[in-house]
């Protein structure tokens, strides 16, 4: 089945192109990675499906649905949860605030329930509580569930940012560089995180520079190059591939 | 902890000391002059404090620069003065429709304006609060009485009982406090408070995580603006004569003042600004001519020293359900 379908998307910024008529398609249960050079327009296509930048032209299918002219939070209550590339965490609240922010989609009280502490709102504000803990315990840092996320090491704010994601309960999740910043040790273990985010049925698109890493946790790699589609295949394929070859190293004249 | 415990004891007795305060100055009877005196700063302080608390909805969680709130204000005392002069209505049962009316007003009016940030929110905002009060002095619709106002607004009736004396109206005034200090609390726990502190952290990231900014911005500015009229309301019955120049540009910055001054987000901050910047100038009425200045001094210094506000939000406390405790 497929779940997400780009086609012919486009977008440009003033006389840049950043991305020239790129289609592909991500299988529901699939592992892809974006690659391509810097300056390629992966962040940008990350950008145009969760809705932060609009297309010039081409439409993204998610689950059936068109993706055209919603804001972003609709895109996420849809199901499509993301990661900032420079991360983006609130640094000033609270790891568990910071996940909950992510619970906030599926909560349903209204103002009037939370103005006058109704007892449904203060059952669901119980339930997200334990949820948040739950995704928490799931990146490994429930027991830091009282910091000011600004206070956590890098690394950890990676994995928070996961965690607030995944409190969206998501379909599909879209990591920009997950890796980036992490030292050996924690890329080891989100390559495990990402293998369990997997079996809870997410779909993951993921942009990463670590080629080791990305050859071993996706099932598929997408290239791009100035925009456009290079090359798409397995992650063996991929290596072997003369185009991504030139695209990463240069050609000899 | 033990602590704790007790400064939440000396807290709940200064609270409780504090609403047995007119009965000590009323037990002179008759109401003594000076006692007359401190119960009508501390009714102004406790109108303020009201106002500061539901600006801070707006400015302190949402972090929108709004310097305008005394428009809104403006709209709930009109309402309340002309339903009742011009159609009897009983003051009470005009506080809904002025907390209405000011909630229609500011939907109306942020809507266009709620993206814009933050200096630029400011400026419009200044707009909005000259708008109104050169309107209310044009005598918008032939209602508002010009410049002069409106006059011989009714007192309000409760269970029977005519509020008229200050230590009367103290108990309506800080009545209504106490109750808008519990709603916001409850408000500020839940996920709209949250959902208010995502967007001024970074809107942005509140976006792409699934909080609909707009929409809050919005309900924020509203809800701020209802209460605001809900206090034009107690306002007008307490004054019996309102006018276009108890609403102007100063009222708002005074406001703004309180919150950012006191500690924005955080309502005993709120609070506390209120009783400096409305109570403070009364205790120094010997100083007149030089008022202002120690007032601009001493805003200078905090925004030095303490930027953050005299009491800084603490952040919310969650307590675990004992399943998952750690």
């Amino acid at each position: 089945m497929i779940l997400l379908s780009l086609k012919n998307l486009t977008k440009s910024f003033g006389g840049l192109v950043a991305v020239a008529g790129l289609s592909f398609d991500v299988e529901r249960g699939e592992v892809v990675g974006l690659i391509g050079p810097n300056g390629a327009g992966k962040t940008t296509v990350f950008n145009l499906i969760t809705g932060a930048v609009r297309p010039d032209d081409g439409h993204i299918f998610f689950n059936g649905n068109s993706l055209e002219g919603l804001k972003p939070h609709r895109i996420v209550y849809l199901g499509l949860a993301r990661t900032f590339q420079t991360i983006r965490l609130f640094p000033k609240l609270s790891a568990l605030e910071n996940v909950l922010a992510g619970s906030h989609c599926r909560m349903k009280s209204s103002f009037v329930a939370s103005l006058l502490r109704f007892p449904s709102q203060r059952r669901e504000e119980k339930a997200a509580l334990a949820e948040a803990m739950r995704e928490l315990e799931f990146v490994g840092l429930a027991d830091r569930w009282r910091d000011e996320a600004g206070s956590l090491s890098y690394g950890d704010q990676r994995r928070l940012e996961i965690a607030r994601a995944l409190a969206t309960e998501p379909k599909l999740i879209v990591l920009d560089e997950p890796a980036g910043g992490m030292n050996d040790q924690e890329t080891f273990e989100l390559r495990d995180l990402i293998a369990r985010i997997k079996a809870r049925d997410i779909t993951i698109i993921l942009i990463e520079h670590d080629m080791g890493f990305v050859m071993k946790v996706c099932n598929r790699l997408v290239v791009m190059e100035n925009g456009a589609l290079i090359a798409l295949g397995r992650p063996e394929e991929i290596r072997e591939n003369p185009k991504v070859i030139e695209a990463y190293l240069g050609v000899d004249d | 902890m033990s602590g704790g415990r007790c400064i939440q004891g000396l807290q709940i007795l200064g609270v409780g000391l504090f609403f047995c305060l007119p009965l000590l100055l009323t037990s002179f009877s008759p109401l003594s002059r000076q006692a007359a005196y401190i119960l009508g700063v501390l009714n102004q302080v406790g109108l303020y404090a009201v106002l500061a608390l539901s600006l801070n909805i707006i400015l302190g969680h949402a972090g929108m620069f709004h310097m305008g709130h005394a428009a809104f204000f403006a709209v709930g005392a009109y309402t309340t003065a002309i339903l009742n002069t011009v159609y009897d209505w009983s003051i009470l049962s005009t506080l809904p429709v002025a907390g209405l009316t000011a909630g229609v007003f500011a939907l109306a009016v942020a809507a266009p304006i709620i993206h814009l940030r933050g200096d630029y929110l400011l400026m419009v905002t200044i707009g909005i609060v000259e708008i109104v009060r050169i309107a209310l002095v044009n005598d918008i619709f032939g209602l508002t009485g010009g410049a002069n106002g409106i006059v011989g607004i009714d007192r309000p009736m409760i269970f029977g009982y005519r509020v008229t004396r200050p230590h009367q109206f103290f108990y309506l005034i800080w009545g209504f406090a106490a109750l808008s200090m519990v709603l916001f609390h409850w408000l500020e726990n839940s996920r709209f408070g949250r959902a208010l502190n995502f967007i001024r952290e970074d809107p942005v990231a509140a976006e792409g995580v699934g909080v609909n900014t707009a929409h809050y911005k919005l309900m924020a500015f509203t809800i701020g603006a209802v209460w605001a009229g809900f206090v034009g309301t107690l306002y007008a019955s307490q004054m019996r004569t309102i006018s276009p120049g108890s609403f102007n540009f100063w009222e708002s910055v005074v406001l703004f003042m309180i919150v950012i001054l006191g500690g924005s987000g955080n309502q005993k901050g709120v609070l506390l600004g209120a009783f400096l910047v409305m109570g403070l100038p009364e205790l120094f009425r010997g100083l007149q001519d030089t008022r202002l200045l120690c007032f601009g001094a001493a805003l200078v210094l905090m925004m030095i020293f303490r930027p953050q506000g005299l009491l800084p939000p603490k952040g919310r406390r969650y307590t675990l359900p004992p399943d998952v405790a750690r």
